[in-house]
């Protein structure tokens, strides 16, 4: 099928560049750059021996603060394992705050998408102008902006609704989300040959029924392992809301070492965090890249 | 399909004097052609000349800048809006050198698509259609094929029934065969050949001067965005008037 994204193929450059001996090196530059292009941000990879180092750092962190805690205290193995259900209900939150901000940012990112490929110029401006900020904005700053500026209630005919902090969290991930899915839509309905408007407008659909008939249905294939990619990048971006105070595992995982007061503990227990994290982003890597490699054959 | 043809009189394409122009590039400089209905008539000429650009001027897909295009009832120079193109393109069909048929649908529904669609009309009967379109192209066995499994030839061949689907008065066909390996080349000429046998009217912009000689009521010589010669095929092909025809002709025959 003519159908083939030229991104997908090496430069001329790759394949016949004089210093042979650093090609396979090179190779794999220019595809770490074009996936990372495809997926509109640097695209990093979960792979097992990271899990098998983080495995190592956090029994090498309980060994320590055994050795230094002496006989007098409870052992490691107890202490995390007392703190873990507070821990786990801090890890909930975190995939709802995630699965809530992907949901959000994916409705709203697909309209932006869309603006961005109108034809009218002033919803076009205005949404590459929206999708450039948010994206570029760091993350942190907007969940500030987020924070405090959106009222902590609102009051509306007479009722007073309070507004908890980690709905203003979910809120302020949900813009860089919305504005990386925005690339992600605009980029996938790009990629489609422009034969394919051609011959849909030759065969008298109009511009909506392309889009939603023969343009779309092509690009979710396209779109998926960068949303997922993005999604892996929002699950570990959420410890930010401990910064403004939502009771995700982060924060929690400060009150319990404040109330265990023993900073030999600190090791194990951030390392502990990241296990939990690890576990649940790497299936999601691998899916990921399973299904890149699927759709780069059948494309 | 319209097998009859029709005993009214006049052209049913006539374009005059069009220019079109890409930035400052002349593409077309003063066209004129007619051609009948039910009749045939071949574009040839060098790369570049304006061949695509004319063909797609003739569906509304790329603007003239002066000039005048009629094809049946519409004046394509004056439709403007949407909707008034879409009218247009329901009774102009095009084919493509690219075939561009749609990847995630199989061959059948790549047929059906755009009458049920467009044209709104019953599934169904549609299905119908599309199944003796296939058949009629010599590929029934293949509906459930995707446009990938399909070799070049077949996915062209498709692509003709996709557009016949939409009865049109008029189909246009741009180099259909230029991407095709020779032995696939026959099988899609000999479809359009039997399209033109049954009185469709096929402006075809092509490189087969055999075919063209064969199937052309007319044959157009365009080069430098004009045509510089227009006959009938023996004429043309045997004795051509222009130095610049006779130049083409032998470099290609």
């Amino acid at each position: 099928m003519t159908a083939r994204v030229p991104a997908d193929r090496l430069p001329a450059d790759a394949a016949g560049a004089p210093m042979a001996v650093l090609l396979p090196q090179a190779t794999d530059f220019v595809r770490e750059a074009m996936r990372a292009r495809r997926a509109g941000m640097p695209a990093w990879r979960l792979e097992s021996r990271h899990g098998v180092a983080l495995l190592g750092v956090f029994l090498f962190g309980c060994g320590w603060a055994q050795a230094q805690a002496g006989m007098d205290h409870p052992s490691i193995a107890a202490t995390i394992w007392k703190w873990t259900p507070l821990l786990a209900r801090g890890f909930a939150f975190n995939l709802a705050i995630s699965f809530l901000a992907m949901a959000l940012g994916t409705i709203a990112g697909f309209f932006l998408g869309f603006a961005q490929i109108s034809l009218l110029p002033p919803v076009k401006r205005g949404a590459w102008l929206t999708t450039h900020f948010f994206r570029n904005a760091p993350w942190l700053v907007l969940l500030f902006y987020c924070m405090f500026l959106l009222p902590f209630q609102v009051t509306v005919f007479g009722v007073t609704i309070p507004i908890p902090d980690w709905s203003k969290a979910t809120l302020g991930l949900a813009l860089p989300v919305m504005a990386n899915v925005s690339e992600i839509v605009r980029g996938a309905m790009q990629s489609i040959p422009t034969a394919q408007w051609e011959s849909a407008a030759s065969l008298a659909f109009n511009r909506r029924q392309t889009l939603w008939m023969i343009i779309v249905p092509q690009c979710i294939k396209r779109m998926l392992p960068p949303w997922m990619n993005l999604y892996a990048i929002l699950t570990m971006a959420t410890v930010l809301a401990s910064i403004v105070g939502v009771n995700e595992m982060m924060t929690q995982t400060q009150r319990a070492l404040s109330a265990e007061a023993r900073p030999g503990l600190l090791l194990a227990f951030y390392s502990y965090v990241l296990i939990w994290f690890f576990v649940y982003c790497y299936p999601i890597a691998r899916w990921t890249v399973r299904l890149e490699a699927r759709y780069a054959v059948n494309q | 399909m319209t097998a009859s043809r029709d005993a009214t009189p006049g052209p049913i394409v006539e374009i005059v004097d069009v220019h079109q122009s890409f930035g400052s590039v002349d593409v077309l400089k003063g066209v004129s052609m007619r051609v009948a209905k039910g009749g045939v008539a071949c574009i040839i000429g060098p790369s570049g000349s304006g061949k695509s650009t004319l063909l797609r001027c003739i569906n509304g897909l790329v603007p003239i800048r002066s000039g005048s295009i009629r094809v049946a009832t519409f004046d394509v120079h004056r439709l403007h809006t949407d909707a008034e193109k879409i009218a247009l393109r329901k009774e102009v069909s095009m084919v493509f050198q690219q075939y561009n048929l749609f990847p995630h649908k199989t061959a059948l529904e790549n047929v059906m698509m755009a009458p049920i669609h467009v044209l709104k009309e019953d599934p169904a009967e549609v299905r119908a259609r599309a199944l003796a379109l296939l058949a009629k192209v010599r590929l029934a066995e293949k509906r459930d094929a995707y446009p990938g499994e399909l070799s070049g030839g077949q996915q062209q061949r498709v692509a003709i029934a996709r557009s016949l689907a939409m009865r049109p008065e008029v189909m246009l066909f741009d180099e259909v065969t230029a991407a095709l390996d020779p032995e696939t080349v026959k099988e899609v000429l000999n479809t359009i050949r039997e399209l033109a046998g049954e009185g469709m009217t096929c402006i075809i912009v092509t490189h087969e001067m055999r075919f063209a000689r064969e199937i052309a009521d007319e044959v157009h010589f365009t080069d430098g965005g004009t045509i510089v010669e227009s006959g009938p095929p023996a004429e043309l092909f045997d004795h051509p008037r222009k130095e610049r025809t006779r130049a083409f002709l032998s470099q290609i025959l």
